[in-house]
């Protein structure tokens, strides 16, 4: 069997849907990145799958898309983890719900 | 013969005083004796010039000498220039407006000698005389209404000179408003005439009114509003009501004033604006109607006035009815040759008031009498400035009146009794204050005020108090102007000055002029008339053959009215201004805003709060709902591109 668009677009489609639920249901502030980690990779899997499979006159324009998704990322997740560290320090904890310090 | 006047020295005329109130406030006010010598300079320098003017324009017969007109500034369609008009008219106004004006700053420097605000006053009568000059040399109703504007705020600056007095705010704020009010038919006309025509030259408006490209209505719409300005500036009836109260200004302002600057400006005007008021019968016949009543109103209320510088200011009232009674029956150069005369012999009373005020401390002719002893110099020239307002032969003010009456018998015989009757009344209030003032004996005066306040007057405050004649720098000018009073009125036995005066004219309005030719009836009759006035004025209070208090009691009810001025200043204060305005039209503008715009305001402040107040209750600050709300949207939008966009 030969793997076509559509398995890779279900590949993608699920990754995203982990990575949603993660985002809006875990309440662990790391959880959350994780989860916003798997939609990227999501989004980056299913750009790179159609730069392989469609026909366009720019064939690398998805690998570029994805490089850079890829780098942003990475500096996501350092600026991400260093703001959670420091809610850490000042609020002792990192759950979600408790950090509400601008609520009405 | 001197060559043609050069376009900058005309404008030199009028800029010089300007530069000289600006010398004064920038930098000589700490030295007050300087800035009272540089304002005398430049107006004497101008003075020179104006008769260099003059000296060019009589040898252009009183045409426009034509200069060329400046663009000042363009926007959209409209287009404002900046020109002058030099012609007989202007060059007998600039006579009038520099010869005074000079001859009063002398006066000033010993009448004003001491006044803490000795610098304030020579700025203020700088910009006074150089606004004044301007207003007459200015070709373009835009430029002729900044430096009419001007004129006004010197004159509330004036007046209100001595600011520290209450009387005196209020008269400076009340001639301001009343002539704000004229004005404001004046801007209304300026803005008619624009729109009409696009056109703001004072020459091609003319030419547009004589060539009949402007309708029968407009014209005389437009007349109406720049009337309405003359009257405001010239105190003419029922807005005169601003003028006897500026008396409370220094007594050489007032001169000032009466004589050559404010309230010249409203005749000015209307003569200026000749060609477009002779085009309109309606127009015409309401400047010589207002003028006649203006001059029996303002004469009646002046036989019954205590302050000598009432009096003079209700005959200034009267001469300016006089003078816009000969304009309205065509006499142009009748009424700008009243102004001329008038502006002399007017400004001569007024010198001679503020000396006698200078000596007695007091303005109340009761408290006066028996100064023909004491100041032989000021009682002379007095009497020769009030024999020439009475209009007594061959004093200058008898030729002049002698016109506007010649030319109102031939134009409208009913105008012509009523300037009788008024030179009747003329006579008689005039030759009361001179009896009052000067004859009999002396009723003691007033003690010299300490400190600033009224003039200052010297140190003879020991013992009882002596009035005396005035110093030389006082004298000197009441004598020139004297000399004046008396020789003016030849100027035109020849015709010379109405020649020069309707040179500029064009010929369809020169048309319209009146013929004066001399009528030996009329002469006799208004020589008649003033003789009997003096006559009556010298059984009641020179002779005192007749009682002042019998009459009184005789005539009571018409005394009552003249004393509380036709109880016009009630019904403009009490009646309009605190019932109808204050009462009525301010607290419904009140409860307007406070209930309609307030309420506006307020209700959308309620309801941007109320519903801040339900809708803040979505942002519950949790992350996780604000991101499950943001991918819902997402998938909201995607899935409505689906439907419309398959």
């Amino acid at each position: 069997m030969e793997v076509q668009l559509g398995h890779y677009l279900t590949v993608g489609v699920l990754l995203f849907s982990i990575g949603l639920y993660l985002a809006l249901a875990k309440r662990n502030v790391v959880g959350i990145l994780m989860g916003i980690e798997l939609m990227f990779n999501a989004v980056s899997l299913t750009l790179i799958a159609f730069s392989r499979f469609v026909e366009s006159p720019q064939p690398i324009a998805g690998h570029v898309f994805v490089v850079f998704v890829i780098t942003v990322a990475a500096a996501e997740a350092a600026v991400a983890l260093a703001l959670a560290m420091v809610v850490y320090r000042n609020r002792g904890t990192i759950d979600i719900d408790q950090i509400n310090l601008l609520r009405w | 013969m001197l060559n043609t006047v050069p376009e900058a020295v005309v404008w030199a005329i009028f800029l010089l005083p300007i530069s000289s109130f600006v010398i004064i406030g920038l930098f000589a006010r700490p030295w007050p004796r300087w800035c009272g010598y540089i304002t005398i300079a430049v107006v004497g320098l101008s003075f020179l010039l104006s008769l260099w003017v003059l000296d060019s324009v009589i040898q252009e017969d009183g045409r426009d000498l034509a200069f060329a007109t400046h663009q000042w500034l363009t926007v959209g369609s409209l287009t404002v220039n900046l020109g002058l008009t030099v012609d007989g008219l202007t060059a007998i106004m600039l006579m009038v407006v520099t010869s005074v004006s000079f001859l009063v700053q002398v006066y000033s420097q010993g009448y004003m000698h001491g006044d803490p605000g000795y610098s304030r006053y020579y700025a203020f009568m700088s910009l006074f005389t150089g606004s004044m000059l301007g207003l007459v040399l200015a070709e373009n109703l835009i430029m002729l209404y900044v430096f009419w504007e001007l004129v006004g705020l010197c004159s509330y600056l004036l007046i209100g000179f001595w600011f520290e007095r209450p009387a005196a705010r209020a008269a400076a704020t009340k001639a301001f408003i009343v002539t704000r009010l004229g004005d404001l038919g004046f801007l209304t006309a300026i803005i008619l005439i624009w729109s009409q025509t696009g056109e703001l030259d004072i020459p091609r408006i003319q030419e547009m009114a004589m060539a009949g490209a402007i309708g029968d209505v407009i014209l005389t719409w437009l007349a109406a509003g720049v009337f309405a300005g003359a009257m405001g500036k010239s105190a003419q009836f029922p807005l005169h009501v601003w003028l006897p109260d500026a008396m409370e200004g220094p007594t050489p302002v007032s001169a000032l004033i009466h004589a050559a600057t404010m309230v010249a400006a409203g005749v000015y005007l209307v003569a200026r604006l000749f060609p477009i008021f002779s085009a309109s019968d309606v127009a015409m016949n309401t400047v010589a109607v207002v003028g006649g009543i203006t001059a029996v109103v303002a004469a009646s209320m002046g036989i019954v006035m205590t302050d000598i510088k009432r009096v003079i200011a209700y005959s200034t009232i009267s001469q300016l009815g006089y003078m816009m009674l000969g304009l309205g029956v065509g006499g142009l150069a009748a009424g700008v040759f009243h102004l001329l005369n008038h502006a002399f012999f007017k400004a001569l009373l007024f010198l001679g008031a503020g000396s006698v005020n200078h000596a007695t401390n007091t303005f109340d002719m009761r408290k006066m009498g028996g100064l023909r002893r004491f100041m032989p110099w000021t009682f002379t020239t007095f009497v020769i400035a009030a024999l020439s307002l009475a209009g007594i032969f061959p004093l200058s003010g008898f030729w002049s009146k002698d016109e506007i009456l010649t030319d109102a018998w031939d134009e409208r015989r009913a105008l012509a009794w009523v300037g009788l009757v008024v030179a009747f009344m003329t006579a008689l209030y005039i030759g009361r204050v001179v009896f009052l003032t000067f004859g009999g004996d002396y009723r003691g005066g007033e003690a010299p005020s300490t400190g600033s306040g009224q003039a200052p007057a010297g140190d003879h405050s020991s013992t009882r108090f002596q009035p005396h004649e005035s110093p030389p720098v006082m004298v000197l000018p009441m004598i020139v102007l004297a000399v004046a009073a008396v020789l003016t009125g030849f100027l035109n036995v020849g015709e010379g000055v109405t020649h020069l005066l309707e040179g500029w004219l064009p010929p369809e309005a020169l048309e319209r002029t009146a013929k004066t030719e001399f009528n030996l009836g009329v002469a006799a009759m208004s020589l008649g008339f003033a003789v009997a006035g003096l006559t009556v004025a010298w059984l009641i209070y020179g002779a005192r053959l007749l009682s002042a208090e019998t009459l009184r009691r005789m005539f009571g009810p018409v005394h009552r009215l003249l004393v509380n001025k036709y109880y016009l200043d009630w019904l403009y204060e009490d009646i309009l201004v605190r019932r109808v305005l204050v009462r009525g039209v301010s607290t419904g503008l009140d409860l307007f805003d406070r209930y309609v715009v307030d309420g506006v305001v307020n209700a959308t402040a309620w309801a941007t709060r109320f519903s801040a107040s339900r809708l803040r209750l979505v942002q519950a600050g949790q992350l996780q709902v604000y991101g499950a709300a943001i991918f819902l949207g997402i998938v909201l939008i995607v899935a409505a591109i689906l439907i419309v966009n398959p």
